[in-house]
């Protein structure tokens, strides 16, 4: 198993003092490319910091992170801002589009951060919204289209300059069950490659059968890594 | 990413208007008041600018600025005359004086006498709106400017002949000159000096300022003695020092003579330093100018923060995406400048347009509004300041912002 995510011993606390308090107690964890890995878990057991930490928002604590054979938990300023630039994609729960672009505009954004001009930017980001599905609405502006349909907006703007790394943060917990199921069935069409790792927080049970690996979190700590079609997993809960 | 930010800025185009709106208002106030403040300060030194022909002044030393009268001595004029440097000097009347007009009515007129034989002092040819200088010659003769015309005979249309009386004698408006608009608001009358010390009570001195004129250096009369240490002295208020032949042969004239000479840049800054530092009025304009300031912080500078706080969730995944905090500062400051010079654009244009409708429309009083452009200069400052402070409070949040705010 190649590894495209590795965390060894990383403990993150948050404040100082008496409010102190620890989202992540020594978590050791290995994740693969050419999987979809869901990580499911209570509200507050730390997935949201986990993420962060493997997408290169936060510093850990203690322990390492090692992300695409780097470890950006020792990157600094810059460097780390141009490695998450071109190596991370971000799929976020309120999508967070910019308002006053429009889908394709909003789709190209993560091209003119790395720099492209920005007409061969909207074209390569309008290729990408016509493959899911949006080919239709390029101009359309967020408050235009629905949620599921700003959700693969934002899809395609996590894709378009083909990342390694994608990481969701509940993409479907703003959607309705068809729109979610809709929402993760594109993320598994377009993002699952050999080449690269897909990791989605979710609560949503509905969507757990969508997952090549499930890792379930508690108390800031990882509980259990389920491997294989997510069908099992789903019937257990 | 610039165009990023542009989209950002004009998305929301009630807010947009709304940042733009607040540097525009700053802009007008700031720039308007300081025009009025300007025109009320050129307007107190109108007639330094407005007698021409020579190019010193010399006075009583106790003399602080132009509409300040100490008369002299009639051997004063002598005196000046004999200093090695002055090619000539002529005798100036200045004063105020009681005109009666023919409905009875009194009213306070600025009374010019200018040298007899030559005239110096007259209005130039050119700003003689009708009639001539040399009518001036004739007796009881005066010429009266556009407002004061305007003002003792409203509505009337000119016409030479119209008969006043002052200290009981004869005055008859021969003419009607531009002049440039006077601080005090009264008529101005040219009179030849003779006529004009007819035209005040009889006092015992009335030579209020001689005008002389600076020989060419190597002239006949350029025998200059080396400046002493009475001469030293800047007869300039605000401190750089005059090193133009005209301010040498003050120097001198000062020395020889103790009489007070400046030249007419050096009189102008005299008198607008009399009034800067003698009057509220600087502190009153001041306080407007300082208001436009914070108000154009409070609006400008409060929507433009807000502007920041609603976006802060799309600033944040701009940084969880690659963008630096580098490109972040560029793109607010980008967002700052552009805004700032569409406000300060409507604000100045309006402030300009202010000045030129007061100008076409209002033609009873003359304007005291001066647009140089050194009060667009000083607004793009002051805007510039604002909106710096505007930014610098908007990067505060963002670069301490996390990017993980937008997992939150």
């Amino acid at each position: 198993m190649s590894v495209a995510v590795a965390l060894r011993g990383v403990t993150k606390e948050f404040g100082r003092g008496d409010a102190k308090t620890t989202a992540l107690r020594a978590v050791d964890l290995e994740l693969p490319y050419g999987e979809l890995v869901l990580l499911v878990g209570p509200s507050g057991c730390g997935k949201t910091t986990l993420i962060s930490l493997v997408a290169g928002l936060l510093d850990p604590t203690a322990g390492e992170v090692e992300v695409l054979g780097q470890a950006i938990s020792r990157m600094w300023g810059g460097r780390k801002v141009r490695f998450r630039g071109a190596n991370v994609g971000f799929v976020f729960q309120q999508y967070n589009l910019l308002p006053a672009m429009t889908a394709v505009e909003n789709a190209c954004v993560p091209l003119l951060i790395q720099g492209m001009a920005w007409g061969k930017a909207i074209d390569k980001a309008g290729h990408l919204l016509d493959a899911v599905g949006l080919g239709s609405r390029l101009k359309a502006y967020p408050s235009q289209l629905s949620g599921g349909q700003q959700q693969r907006v934002a899809i395609a703007r996590a894709l378009v300059h083909e990342p390694r790394l994608l990481v969701c943060d509940e993409p479907t917990a703003a959607l309705d069950a068809k729109s979610g199921r809709t929402v993760m069935q594109l993320i598994r069409d377009v993002s699952v490659k050999p080449d690269r790792a897909v990791i989605v927080v979710t609560h949503d049970s509905r969507v757990y059968d969508f997952g090549d690996r499930i890792v379930e979190m508690s108390d800031g700590a990882v509980e259990k890594v389920t491997v294989g079609v997510g069908a099992g997993f789903v019937a257990s809960h | 990413m610039n165009r990023v930010a542009l989209r950002m800025l004009t998305g929301d185009t009630t807010k947009y208007l709304g940042i733009v709106f607040g540097v525009a208002f700053a802009s007008l106030l700031i720039g308007q008041q300081m025009a009025i403040f300007c025109g009320l300060m050129r307007n107190t030194t109108s007639q330094v600018r407005d007698i021409e022909g020579g190019d010193l002044w010399v006075m009583d030393k106790s003399v602080q600025f132009v509409d300040d009268l100490k008369p002299m001595s009639e051997g004063k004029l002598q005196l000046v005359r004999g200093v090695p440097g002055v090619e000539w000097a002529v005798r100036l009347y200045k004063g105020i004086a009681k005109a009666r007009l023919g409905d009875g009515n009194f009213q306070q007129v600025i009374l010019i006498g200018v040298d007899d034989a030559s005239l110096t002092g007259a209005p130039r040819p050119d700003r003689v709106l009708v009639g001539s200088v040399e009518e001036l010659r004739q007796p009881d003769a005066v010429m009266i400017d556009e407002f004061g015309w305007r003002y003792l005979f409203p509505g009337e249309p000119f016409a030479p002949g119209k008969v006043m009386e002052m200290n009981d004698k004869r005055a008859v408006i021969v003419g009607m000159c531009q002049c440039n608009a006077t601080f005090l608001t009264f008529p101005i009358l040219y009179c030849t000096y003779s006529q004009a010390v007819k035209f005040v009570p009889q006092e015992r001195k009335t030579l209020t300022f001689i005008l002389a004129k600076a020989a060419p250096a190597g002239a006949a009369s350029d025998d200059l003695p080396p400046p002493g240490p009475a001469a030293a002295g800047p007869a300039c208020p605000f401190g750089f020092a005059d090193t133009s032949r005209a301010a040498e042969v003050c120097r001198t004239i000062t020395a020889t003579t103790g009489l007070k000479a400046q030249t007419n840049d050096q009189f102008f800054w005299t008198t607008i330093g009399y009034y800067m530092v003698r009057t509220g009025i600087p502190i009153n304009f001041g306080i407007t100018v300082f208001l436009g300031f914070v108000v154009g912080c409070a609006i400008a500078g409060q929507t433009f923060y807000l502007f920041t706080l609603e976006n802060l969730k799309q600033f944040g995944a701009l940084k969880a995406m690659g963008v630096s905090n580098l490109r972040i500062v560029g793109m607010v400051l980008l967002q700052a400048a552009v805004v700032g010079s569409i406000g300060f654009g409507f604000g100045i244009g309006g402030a300009a347009l202010f000045g030129f409708l007061f100008e076409k429309f209002v033609k009873s009083t003359p304007p005291a509004f001066y647009l140089g452009w050194q009060i667009p200069v000083l607004t793009v400052v002051a805007v510039g300041v604002i909106m710096t402070l505007s930014a610098v409070m908007s990067l505060k949040k963002l670069l301490f912002l996390e990017a993980g705010v937008v997992f939150r």
